[in-house]
């Protein structure tokens, strides 16, 4: 059973003890209580997604369709139409690929109160292999209209994340790790809001934009930056994805004049393409990188091993933001405003 | 209630206006699914006109009850019966597919009042219709779910995800009907995928069937109040029905499952339909 802790405002969990999937089993028990509209599904993965702790206190209110995502998915958008707040947990392979076309025409077509909260994003169960990765699904979800798309940092943020969607009319999709991974908040009394970035560093130097895994790992980077190199980096967690908060890249294109994006995520259609499409339509220069998945199917490991190998653990987001500082643009005749 | 000659005698001049309202629709849109659209009238005619618990005045009334018609593609069949419920003037179908229209091929439910939820990949309607029983019964609802599938459509593994979903979660509250019309785009179903032997599959997956004529309102009526009152499993009412009912030249011809009509065209249909 999952851990908790109840604070002063916000119920705090034991987030190093606990998964994020085990984080939100327990936020989703917890706001079961107050909306009797919630119903949970899941398709055979009850226990991985932790969606079954929401199963074993409200049987009622908890289908477990079989494996069979396609079903599960046109299911919750009839329990949505019948006036239910349906929450479904799968796989983000089975949600963003398996089960898309039900996703896009039952839930997002009709723009359906269905909060979709997937599992094992990226290559998060990177022994699994490339079945059961998804570096592919924000560049999917991005795709659908009327969709949200949240990508927590951790499971502190995860519980903010599903806290906030209750109250917010529409699909959205949270994308998870499988857990395990480190956590980054300490509490939910940051101020989390859909569509709003947080700065988590201010810098003036070089911003990095991040989501998910990634976030942690660059805070620490740009501890270690200001130390040894002393760089002021900005680090900016990105959780929603769409809407984007296209504000804080504009901000960090005129203060920064560089950017680099990580995430565990193919490097096309996902967090770096969304904030290249800012870029690009500003109309003013900026050094712009794109680290993540490199447009392939991911080898085999541990998901510590894979970050590092893809380039998104905190020694090399280091190493990545001091080869894009010593770049010289004054090289480049067309660079006049640099900062 | 089981149904009475003059219930018959009264649902088949309505199912008369709107074969009529079908093929000027179809002239309107230029095209048409028009086949599928005359074989399930007589389901339509029946459930909009003697079952339905709804209020075209209150098309988002809770209370009433939902249909899907998962074989979306039905939708110059379906809008006729709408607009002949009440739900919208008759005239609004001369946009039927025109640019902005409200109407498309494939109704969209947020745009066409007394279209419960949007259809047209096929495949998809028995899971929500499913997930709308479902809601239904957790909510203590006495509303009713009822949802037409194609037969052509129950090529979709999805539909059987669905009907195992119905049988495991033993949901009653649902009726499904087959618009068994035998034919598909390519050409009749037995031949291009076939779904025989169709009643024993759905038996197979916990349905109880009934086999019925899917033109005879007594057989269909039979078959629903059976579903209504007595089953302690889904029921399916398989329908057999024939594709173009009721226009000569199109019954039974796999070229009109999709087609345009022009007026001297649409004049021979609608004296076919005159003729019954």
């Amino acid at each position: 059973m999952a851990k908790e802790i109840t604070g002063t405002t916000w119920t705090v969990y034991d987030a190093n003890t606990m998964t994020q999937a085990e984080i939100y089993g327990s936020v989703l028990c917890e706001l079961g209580e107050k909306h009797p509209d919630i119903v949970g599904l899941t398709a055979d993965l009850g226990k991985s997604t932790k969606i079954g702790l929401f199963g074993d206190k409200f049987p009622d209110r908890f289908f477990n369709v079989g494996i069979a995502e396609q079903n599960m998915f046109g299911i919750a958008a009839g329990l949505a139409k019948s006036g239910l707040l349906p929450f479904v947990s799968t796989m983000a392979a089975f949600t963003a690929m398996r089960g898309l076309e039900q996703v896009r025409t039952d839930i997002c077509y009709q723009n359906l109160n269905v909060k979709m909260i997937a599992t094992h994003g990226g290559v998060s169960f990177g022994a699994a292999g490339t079945t059961h990765h998804c570096t592919e699904d924000i560049a999917i979800m991005r795709a659908l209209a009327n969709m949200t798309v949240i990508v927590p940092a951790d499971g502190i943020e995860t519980a903010a994340a599903v806290r906030a969607c209750i109250d917010y009319k529409g699909p959205v999709y949270i994308r998870i790790g499988r857990g395990f991974e480190p956590t980054f908040y300490k509490d939910e009394n940051y101020g989390f809001k859909i569509g709003k970035a947080v700065t988590i560093q201010d810098g003036t130097d070089i911003t990095l934009i991040c989501c998910g895994v990634t976030v942690l790992q660059a805070a620490e980077a740009a501890k270690i930056l200001k130390e040894s190199d002393g760089l002021s980096v900005r680090v900016i967690n990105m959780h929603t994805l769409k809407p984007l908060d296209e504000e804080v890249i504009l901000k960090a294109l005129t203060e920064t004049r560089r950017i680099i994006t990580f995430e565990d995520h193919n490097i096309h259609g996902g967090l770096g393409s969304a904030v290249a499409d800012v870029i690009a339509q500003s109309g003013k220069g900026c050094a712009f990188e794109k680290v993540g998945i490199p447009d392939c199917y991911c080898v085999v490991g541990y998901p510590e091993d894979l970050y590092c190998h893809y380039k998104l653990d905190c020694d090399s987001i280091v190493e990545k933001v001091r080869e894009v500082m010593g770049r010289d643009f004054e090289e480049d005749e067309s660079w006049e405003d640099e900062v | 209630m089981p149904i009475t000659e003059l219930e018959i005698k009264n649902l088949t001049e309505t199912a008369r206006k709107i074969r009529h309202d079908i093929i000027d629709t179809t002239v309107w849109a230029g095209g048409a699914h028009i086949g599928g659209g005359l074989s399930m009238v007589e389901i339509m005619t029946l459930l909009y006109f003697k079952y339905l618990n709804i209020d075209p005045a209150k098309p988002d009334w809770e209370e009433r009850d939902r249909v899907v018609l998962s074989k979306g593609h039905g939708g110059a069949g379906y809008a006729p019966v709408l607009a002949n419920r009440g739900f919208f003037d008759r005239d609004e179908l001369k946009d039927f597919n025109h640019f902005m229209s409200k109407f498309g091929m494939h109704l969209d439910s947020l745009k066409v009042k007394g279209v419960d939820v949007s259809t047209g990949s096929l495949g998809h309607g028995l899971s929500m219709a499913v997930g709308l029983a479902l809601g239904a019964r957790l909510q203590k609802k006495s509303w009713k779910t009822y949802c037409i599938l194609g037969d052509g459509e129950c090529n979709e593994g999805s539909v059987w995800e669905a009907a195992m979903a119905a049988a495991h979660f033993k949901v009653t509250n649902l009726i499904t009907f087959v618009d068994r019309n035998r034919l598909m785009i390519d050409g009749k179903t037995e031949e291009i995928m076939s779904v025989e032997p169709f009643a024993d599959k759905w038996r197979a997956f916990g349905f109880i069937v009934k086999e019925v004529n899917g033109h005879d309102y007594k057989a269909l009526s039979d078959a629903i109040d059976f579903a209504l009152e007595e089953a302690k499993t889904p029921v399916i009412i398989i329908a057999d029905t024939i594709k173009g009912k009721g226009v000569d030249f199109m019954e039974n011809q796999v070229k009109w499952h999709y087609g345009s009509i022009d007026s001297e065209l649409a004049e021979k249909a609608h004296s076919s339909v005159d003729r019954g």
